[in-house]
C-alpha cells in the first residue's frame, strides 16, 4: 500500500487499481492513459513472485540523487542511519562502494537560504571533495520559499493573509519573497560555479507554490546566462504546481496548475539540463494504483521534451510508499516500472 | 532505499559506465539512448557492455578513468576526470579549473 502496509490483493483488484489510477491521472492532466499493453506490463511487474525486481539488461538508467550520501550520517528525519562519517567520507563511500552514477553534497537543512551565509564553507568543502570524486558531483538544495516568510523570514506570511481575505497582499509578499529567493539561488549558483561546480540541483522546486516555482525557473534562466557551462537539474515538488499566488507567469505561461509534461517544457525553456518529475503517493491506495498514476504522468513528461527526464522516487513520490523505510519490493517495482514502461531517462 | 534503486535500475557508476553516461546527460542534455550510444562509441564497445563489469572494469583501468576498486597509483578523482573529459570530448567545470591552476 501507499503507506507501506503489506497486503494481499487479487489479480483482478490490481488490474482495477491500475486502470482507475491511469484514468485519474489522464483526466487531471488531459494526457493519454496507459495503453492496454502497458497496463499488462505493469501487472506483470506487480505480480512477479520475486521480492526484489530489476530492469532488463541494457535498460539501465542514470540514478541521480538528492543528497543521498547524507543518509549515511544524518538522522531519522533525513532518512539517515546516523553513522559518524564526514561529508567527504559519505560522498566517496556512496560513489565507490554503492556504485552511484552521480554523487552530491548539500547543507544539512537542504535549503538554499541557510547556505548563503556559509557559502565559503560550502565552497571549500565542495572544492576539496570535487578533487577526489570521479562521478559527477552535484550541489543540491531546495529553493524552499517558505523560509522567507515570518516567523522564519522577513516577509509577512501569506498563510496568515489568505484566510483574512487579503488576496492582493498575499500575492505581493509572495512576489517579494520570490525575488529574494531568486537572487539567493543565483548568488549560490555563481559562487559554486566559480570553484568548478559540476552541477547544481534545484530540488523540490515549487514546494511553496507557483511563486517558488517561478523563482527556480528564473534562477535557472539567470544562471544559464551567467554560468553557461553549469549543468542544472530542476526537480518539481508535486504532480501539479500549487497556485498559492495564482497569477504568476514565466514566458507568458501561467505556472499554477502545471502538470509534469508542462513543468518539463517550461524547465527546458528556462535552460534546465535535466528535469525531475515528482508525483505524490496516496497512502490510502495500493502500490499498483500509485505506480500506475505516477507512470501516466512520467511517460508524458518524458515524451514532451528533448532534455532528460528523471522520475523522483524518494519516500512518498513516484509510487514509493510514504514511510521512512520503504519496503524493498515496493521500491524496486516502482523503479522498474518507471524505467521500462515510463521510459524515464533516469531516476 | 537509494541502493535499492541503484540495484534495480542504475548503470553502476564508476563500476561500469554510469558516470560517463551521466556526464553526457548533465553537460550535453542528452536523452538516455543518445547518451548511451555516444559513450559506447567513444569507448568502442557494444551498448550492452556499458553495464558489463567484465568489459568495463579492465577498460576503465586501461583508460585511466577511475575504477571502483582502489588500485594504488591508478588515477582517481580529478586526474581520472581529466581523462574522462578528454575521452568524451566535453568540458567539465572542475577539470577546467584544475587545468587553469596547473598550467595545462
Amino acid at each position: 500500500m501507499g503507506d507501506g502496509e503489506l497486503v494481499s490483493i487479487s489479480a483482478e483488484e490490481i488490474k482495477e487499481d491500475i486502470l482507475a489510477a491511469t484514468q485519474e491521472a489522464a483526466q487531471r492532466a488531459e494526457i493519454p492513459e496507459l495503453t492496454a499493453d502497458e497496463i499488462e506490463q505493469l501487472f506483470d511487474i506487480m505480480a512477479e513472485p520475486s521480492r526484489a525486481v530489476s530492469v532488463a539488461s541494457g535498460q539501465e538508467v542514470i540514478v541521480t540523487d538528492d543528497g543521498c550520501s547524507m543518509s549515511f550520517y544524518s538522522g531519522q528525519d533525513g532518512g539517515g542511519v546516523g553513522i559518524p562519517m564526514s561529508r567527504l567520507q559519505a560522498v566517496l563511500t556512496y560513489e565507490r562502494a554503492c556504485a552511484a552514477d552521480t554523487t552530491s553534497m548539500g547543507h544539512s537543512d537542504y535549503s538554499f537560504k541557510p547556505v548563503k551565509p556559509i557559502i565559503n564553507f560550502e565552497m571549500n568543502e565542495y572544492y576539496t571533495a570535487s578533487m577526489m570524486t570521479t562521478a559527477p558531483f552535484l550541489y543540491g538544495a531546495q529553493p524552499n520559499m517558505g523560509l522567507y516568510f515570518q516567523p522564519d523570514g522577513p516577509h509577512p506570511n501569506p498563510a496568515d493573509l489568505l484566510p483574512r481575505g487579503k488576496i492582493k497582499e498575499a500575492q505581493e509578499v509572495q512576489e517579494a519573497a520570490a525575488e529574494q529567493l531568486r537572487q539567493d539561488l543565483v548568488f549560490v549558483g555563481k559562487k559554486l560555479n566559480g570553484i568548478g561546480c559540476e552541477g547544481l540541483n534545484f530540488d523540490t522546486a515549487g514546494s511553496a507554490g507557483d511563486a517558488d516555482y517561478w523563482a527556480a525557473l528564473q534562477a535557472v534562466s539567470d544562471l544559464r546566462k551567467a554560468a553557461p557551462n553549469l549543468p542544472i537539474i530542476m526537480g518539481g515538488s508535486g504532480e501539479f504546481v500549487l497556485g498559492m499566488h495564482g497569477e504568476v507567469t514565466f514566458s507568458d505561461k501561467q505556472l499554477a496548475g502545471m502538470y509534469p509534461h508542462e513543468q518539463a517544457k517550461i524547465a527546458e525553456a528556462a535552460g534546465a539540463s535535466i528535469y525531475g518529475v515528482a508525483v505524490g503517493t496516496n497512502t490510502n491506495e495500493s502500490l499498483a494504483w500509485n505506480i500506475a498514476r505516477a507512470l501516466t504522468f512520467v511517460k508524458e513528461a518524458v515524451a514532451a521534451v528533448d532534455i532528460p527526464v528523471h522520475a523522483n522516487v524518494g519516500m512518498g513520490v513516484g509510487g514509493v510508499p510514504m514511510m521512512e523505510a520503504p519496503p524493498l519490493d515496493s521500491v524496486t517495482r516502482a523503479s522498474k516500472s518507471l524505467v521500462q514502461i515510463g521510459k524515464a531517462d533516469g531516476l | 532505499m537509494h541502493i535499492a534503486h541503484i540495484f534495480a535500475s542504475g548503470m553502476g557508476g564508476i563500476r561500469t559506465s554510469g558516470d560517463l553516461v551521466a556526464w553526457m546527460q548533465l553537460i550535453k542534455k542528452m536523452k538516455l539512448a543518445e547518451a548511451k550510444k555516444y559513450v559506447a562509441q567513444k569507448l568502442g564497445i557494444e551498448l550492452l557492455d556499458l553495464t558489463n563489469e567484465e568489459v568495463m572494469r579492465p577498460l576503465r583501468e586501461d583508460l585511466g578513468i577511475g575504477t571502483t576498486t582502489s588500485v594504488a597509483g591508478s588515477p582517481k578523482g580529478i586526474r581520472a576526470k581529466l581523462k574522462v573529459a578528454e575521452l568524451l570530448d566535453v568540458s567539465i567545470n572542475s577539470v577546467e579549473l584544475f587545468k587553469s591552476q596547473t598550467g595545462f
